[in-house]
């Protein structure tokens, strides 16, 4: 490693130290689940870490723990997972310069909270070492996950369910829905997506959260096709969690 | 639990790493020309995350058990922590209103 890369690397690890905190509740809960279904810990860890996803792992959970169809299962986390082909879209322009076999390596790591810090860092062309800065974003966070999710297994069972722990699942999850609902076809979207789930309870295989989240993108594409950029709803991008409105716009 | 057993269930795990791999990869490494991406698609993409969180947050605030139940400490406690996360946009914050509403109301 060059100095250039290794102070690259620790610009990108000082750049997500904030981001961090918020990930250790959310593995925590994402490993208790984990833990219900009587998986062990090691399998926690592992799945934890090649998947490096928690909304996708804890949809996953939930519905195994109710016994859906294990395909059902892995549709509904890669539908949920959809959203990193918009990152992959977003970021492919500023890594041109890096080799595909490191391409390779950073789309394993692709995910909100890289892909919000990266691009504007590459943007303002902060780093002389892009590779090296992502990959100072994603280890430190990657490490993070999968610890909190493993400590999470490890606990497991033993939390009293007078705890009701299995409520923080929807409250994680509200609290990465709400900052995708700030324009109309997002209020749209999640509407349909929300309750179409609700209404497909019964459906057949639990399929009801897959044809409910793409009848949700269907509706709101139709509601609000160009995604308004309007400034009523634009507050102020303070955690940097929100992806960028039009990843492709500016190029470096 | 579940009834399905553990290679069942790493099998599961291994591929829906390997699907999300394959998208998260897909304009990095797959297509060559990213510029051509339709906007059409890029606005769906954008449009996921709203849908896919909502329809699996919706279900387990009003139908926990699978049937609908409006009037529930849950429901409360979704809303109050839906309120905390659109001011914050906080993690910790949106899980600390909601369990804390949530217990606050069983308590009572």
């Amino acid at each position: 490693m060059t100095s250039t890369a290794r102070s690259a690397f620790v610009d990108g690890a000082r750049a997500v130290l904030p981001a961090l905190p918020a990930n250790v509740p959310f593995g925590l809960v994402v490993g208790v689940a984990a833990a219900n279904l009587g998986l062990h810990p090691v399998t926690a860890l592992w799945s934890a870490g090649l998947l490096f996803a928690g909304a996708a792992q804890l949809a996953m959970i939930e519905l195994l723990a109710r016994d859906a169809p294990v395909v059902v299962a892995v549709l509904t986390a890669i539908v949920v997972n959809l959203r990193y082909a918009m990152y992959s879209a977003g970021l492919a322009p500023y890594v041109r310069s890096v080799s595909r076999r490191w391409r390779l390596v950073l789309s394993f790591f692709l995910l909100d909270v890289t892909y919000a810090l990266s691009v504007p860092a590459f943007r303002a062309d902060e780093t002389p070492d892009r590779r090296a800065y992502y990959l100072g974003l994603a280890v430190p966070l990657w490490l993070t996950w999968t610890l909190s999710v493993t400590a999470g297994a490890s606990l497991g069972t033993e939390l009293p369910p007078a705890w009701h722990l299995e409520f923080a699942i929807p409250l994680l999850f509200l609290a990465l829905l709400v900052p995708n609902v700030r324009d109309r076809g997002g209020v749209v979207a999640a509407a349909v997506g929300g309750v179409g789930a609700v209404a497909g309870l019964g459906m057949p295989f639990d399929l009801g959260l897959v044809v409910a989240a793409l009848a949700g993108v269907g509706v709101g594409l139709l509601a609000d096709p160009e995604g308004s950029d309007e400034p009523d709803g634009a507050e102020p991008d303070a955690d940097g969690m929100e992806p960028d409105d039009d990843p492709t716009e500016a190029e470096p | 639990m579940t009834s399905a057993s553990d290679p069942v269930l790493w099998a599961a795990f291994v591929a829906a790493a390997v699907g999300s791999y394959l998208v998260r990869s897909s304009f990095l490494v797959l297509f060559r020309r990213v510029d051509e991406v339709p906007a059409r698609v890029e606005r769906a993409l954008e449009l996921v995350p709203a849908a896919a969180l909502a329809a699996l947050v919706l279900p387990s605030l009003v139908a926990p058990e699978g049937s609908l139940a409006l009037l529930t400490p849950k429901v409360a406690a979704g809303g109050v922590a839906a309120a905390v996360a659109w001011r914050t946009e906080s993690m910790a914050w949106t899980l600390a209103a909601g369990m804390g509403t949530l217990w606050l109301l069983l308590a009572l």
